[in-house]
């Protein structure tokens, strides 16, 4: 089961957000995250929605997506060049002599601290998905106590001039 | 000038062509039954149920290939239409439903009377609207239309809040529709032509598998003169009964659960499968797995999400199945002018006849009057020639295998969503749209208790249908299943306490007459048939008569028990 990065661009109308969830869950199909913002363009909602399946799944996904009547367009992210991005904050266990060599580690990563207290730190970071599996799974030896994420943004990449 | 909502809602059904309606008053739509008179083009038809309007306007667009339409109030109006805009919306049939709301400014209020029937209603919906700025009224309507005709029909429904009908603005028609992001698919790839061709050109045991597409796309023409022209053999779907003779000598009848022995064999044993809009639903397929497994398949269809939804498929042609047939028949024509279709297939068409010859549809004749005598006994009266609409369950699956269906909408029945209470509010939409046209709603006992209700609507409008109950005073295709899976274990299938169906026919002010013997079946029935009044012909049937062949639920579709 393949992860796929769904972009869906929209009318922005009441209901249009419970249009495309309701088909996902009516059908059994999953969400792994969601995100909605406006568009470039006037009156149009973009929606990036990761999914895992198999390739029959995904056509469906993507032809059921076509058909709801207030989906513009549907793209699927999979085997395109495309950059991913995604953000998260992670609320760390930060005390004592610990807290250097979290410093050592947001820097690494290229995260920010944007929030401190004597014994936790709030710690901004940006990548794709895979830097912030890798990102969790290091911090979590120090004590993850809330953790929250964007979901995925994809944009195409542009063509290189050859 | 200013015009109110109403008005122009009105005015908009007009300029959409519709001329019926079906509808049930309540206070959110009351001011559109207040300027209802004044619109004498559009005749209003009062029912006794909401859900019964919707399925009345079903059966209206089924029978004329036109849009249906019904209006009903707010709150539990709204809910009451959600079973027959699901039944609509499962067998891609074109309605618009108008439903009152309350006005904007108490919406989300829990008033009285509200109900988020838009949210309801998302999912058993081509697509809904609020509407919410009465500048937006008429453009609304224009689009509802529009998306429930084209492409692959369905319902479409608007909610009007209360206050958006009161309001006032200058009415003006939008002349052009065009909505970016819909744009159905009607004429087909050239290329997936080409490719049909090729693979039916090279297939020495083809089938057609002909489904309600056919139908909906007015194609059964293309689609005799394609299965005539290659000498293909055609079973059809429940919904694509109607779609091509089942008198042709190539027809094997309906096929699936209860289809026949040829249709089923043909399919386990075809090479190749031309399906044409059809959806490979579960009750056709049977265990999917077992499912055409020597055939490679070639699927028509205008919806794409239909294709490969259930079933692999090598060659997918996403278009209008009419001119995709045409398209067809055309390459056809034009490259294999001269080959002898009949001459492949020659060896195949003996074996699939030897099928239909060896185990044709059959019941043994009893003490008691036989519910399939009661279907030959419908055909022979009409000579074919009515419209039927059903209920259902057993009685919906003799009128499909015993009434000859030589032409498109003439069989009226709930495939999808297998909706009981359909059948009678639909054939007063039909009789409604075919007033010269024998129709006759063929019902269970059972079923037709769910919507029984509208006899009096029947009555008041003066409608000559005929209401046929195989009475077998059981939900009879229930307790066959606890007969044959459930070790006899009927629970809850008795139907014995049951009305007396002819005083209560008389008691609405219809006909009502009971068949007790054989041979009383034709003479009364022929009586009945002439009156130009309701009549209810109530036919005592044998009560535990089971429906033959049946494909246990997940089996093959060759592990059929036959009879």
């Amino acid at each position: 089961m393949q992860r796929h990065v769904l972009s869906v661009l929209v009318e922005n109308e009441p209901g249009v957000l419970s249009r495309v969830v309701g088909l996902f869950s009516s059908r059994g199909f999953n969400i792994d995250s969601l995100n909605v913002a406006p568009a470039l363009e006037d009156g149009v909602s973009h929606m990036t929605i990761t999914t895992y399946g198999d390739s029959m799944i995904l056509e469906q996904i993507m032809k059921q997506l076509h058909k709801i009547v207030s989906v513009i367009k549907v793209m699927d992210f999979a085997d395109v060049p495309a950059v991913e991005r995604e953000m998260m904050f992670l609320k760390i266990q930060a005390e004592g002599v610990m807290r250097g060599e979290i410093l050592r580690t947001v820097e690494i990563f290229r995260c920010k601290v944007i929030d401190v207290s004597p014994n936790e730190m709030t710690i901004e970071a940006t990548g794709d998905h895979e830097k912030l599996e890798a990102i969790i799974s290091l911090f979590q030896r120090f004590g993850i106590k809330e953790l929250i994420r964007t979901g995925s943004l994809v944009m195409r990449r542009s063509k290189r001039a050859d | 000038m200013e015009c109110t909502g109403a008005y122009i809602l009105l005015e908009s059904l007009k300029r959409e062509g519709v001329d019926l309606l079906f509808g049930y008053p309540g206070g959110a739509v009351i001011d559109i039954y207040d300027e209802l008179p004044r619109h004498p083009d559009i005749r209003h038809v009062l029912v006794r149920h909401e859900q019964a309007a919707v399925h009345a306007a079903d059966g209206y667009a089924r029978a004329s290939g036109k849009v249906g339409v019904c209006l009903a109030t707010s709150g539990p109006g709204a809910t009451n239409t959600v079973t027959g805009i699901a039944t609509a919306y499962s067998d891609s049939i074109p309605l618009v439903v108008i439903t009152g709301q309350v006005p904007t400014a108490l919406i989300g209020n829990d008033a009285f009377q509200e109900v988020d029937i838009v949210g309801i209603t998302r999912s058993c919906t081509k697509h809904n609207f609020l509407v919410k700025d009465i500048n937006k009224l008429a453009l609304t309507i224009r689009q509802a239309f529009f998306l429930a005709r084209s492409g692959r029909p369905g319902p479409v429904l608007i909610d009007l809040p209360k206050d958006i009908v009161q309001a006032k603005t200058e009415f003006i028609w939008p002349e052009e529709v065009y909505m970016r992001s819909y744009n159905p698919t009607y004429k087909p790839n050239l290329n997936q032509l080409r490719r049909t061709v090729e693979e039916l050109s090279q297939a020495s045991r083809p089938v057609i598998l002909a489904g309600g597409g056919v139908i909906m796309a007015n194609a059964s023409d293309e689609l005799g003169m394609l299965a005539r022209r290659l000498q293909i053999p055609v079973t059809s779907t429940l919904m694509g009964l109607g779609g091509f003779p089942v008198t042709d000598e190539l027809s094997l009848g309906m096929v699936g659960m209860h289809g026949t022995y040829a249709a089923n064999l043909a399919i386990n044993h075809a090479d190749l499968l031309l399906c044409v809009g059809a959806r490979f639903d579960d009750r056709v397929t049977g265990k999917l797995t077992a499912f055409a497994p020597k055939a490679r398949i070639v699927h028509i269809d205008i919806d794409p999400t239909s294709i490969r939804k259930n079933v692999a498929v090598q060659v997918p042609v996403v278009g209008d199945c009419k001119l995709a047939l045409r398209g067809v028949l055309d390459i056809c024509e034009a490259k294999l002018a001269e080959h002898d279709w009949a001459g492949q297939h020659a060896d195949w068409l003996k074996t699939v006849w030897d099928w239909k010859a060896s185990k044709p549809l059959a019941y043994h004749k009893g003490e008691h009057i036989k519910p399939q005598e009661v279907i030959e006994a419908l055909c022979q009266l009409t000579k074919g020639d009515a419209v039927i609409s059903t209920e259902v369950g057993q009685h919906q699956m003799w009128v499909a295998q015993f009434f000859s269906f030589t032409r498109p909408r003439t069989l009226l029945t709930s495939g999808g969503l297998g909706t009981m209470g359909f059948g009678f509010p639909a054939a007063i939409g039909a009789q409604m749209a075919l007033p010269d046209k024998m129709v006759i709603t063929v019902a269970g006992d059972s079923s037709l208790q769910m919507n029984i209700q509208e006899l009096a609507t029947s009555v008041a409008c003066n409608l000559p249908l005929k209401v046929v109950i195989l009475n077998n005073k059981h939900m009879g295709m229930v307790r066959q299943w606890q007969e044959l899976f459930y070790k006899g274990n009927y629970s809850c299938t008795n139907m014995e306490a049951q009305p007396d169906f002819v005083k209560l026919a008389e008691a609405y002010g219809a006909e009502g007459y009971r068949i007790e013997k054989s041979e009383d079946l034709l003479p009364v029935l022929e009586k009945a048939f002439s009156s130009d009044k309701t009549a209810l012909i109530d036919v005592m049937v044998e009560r535990e008569e089971n429906v033959y062949p049946i494909v246990p639920a997940g089996a093959a579709l060759d592990e059929m028990l036959l009879v």
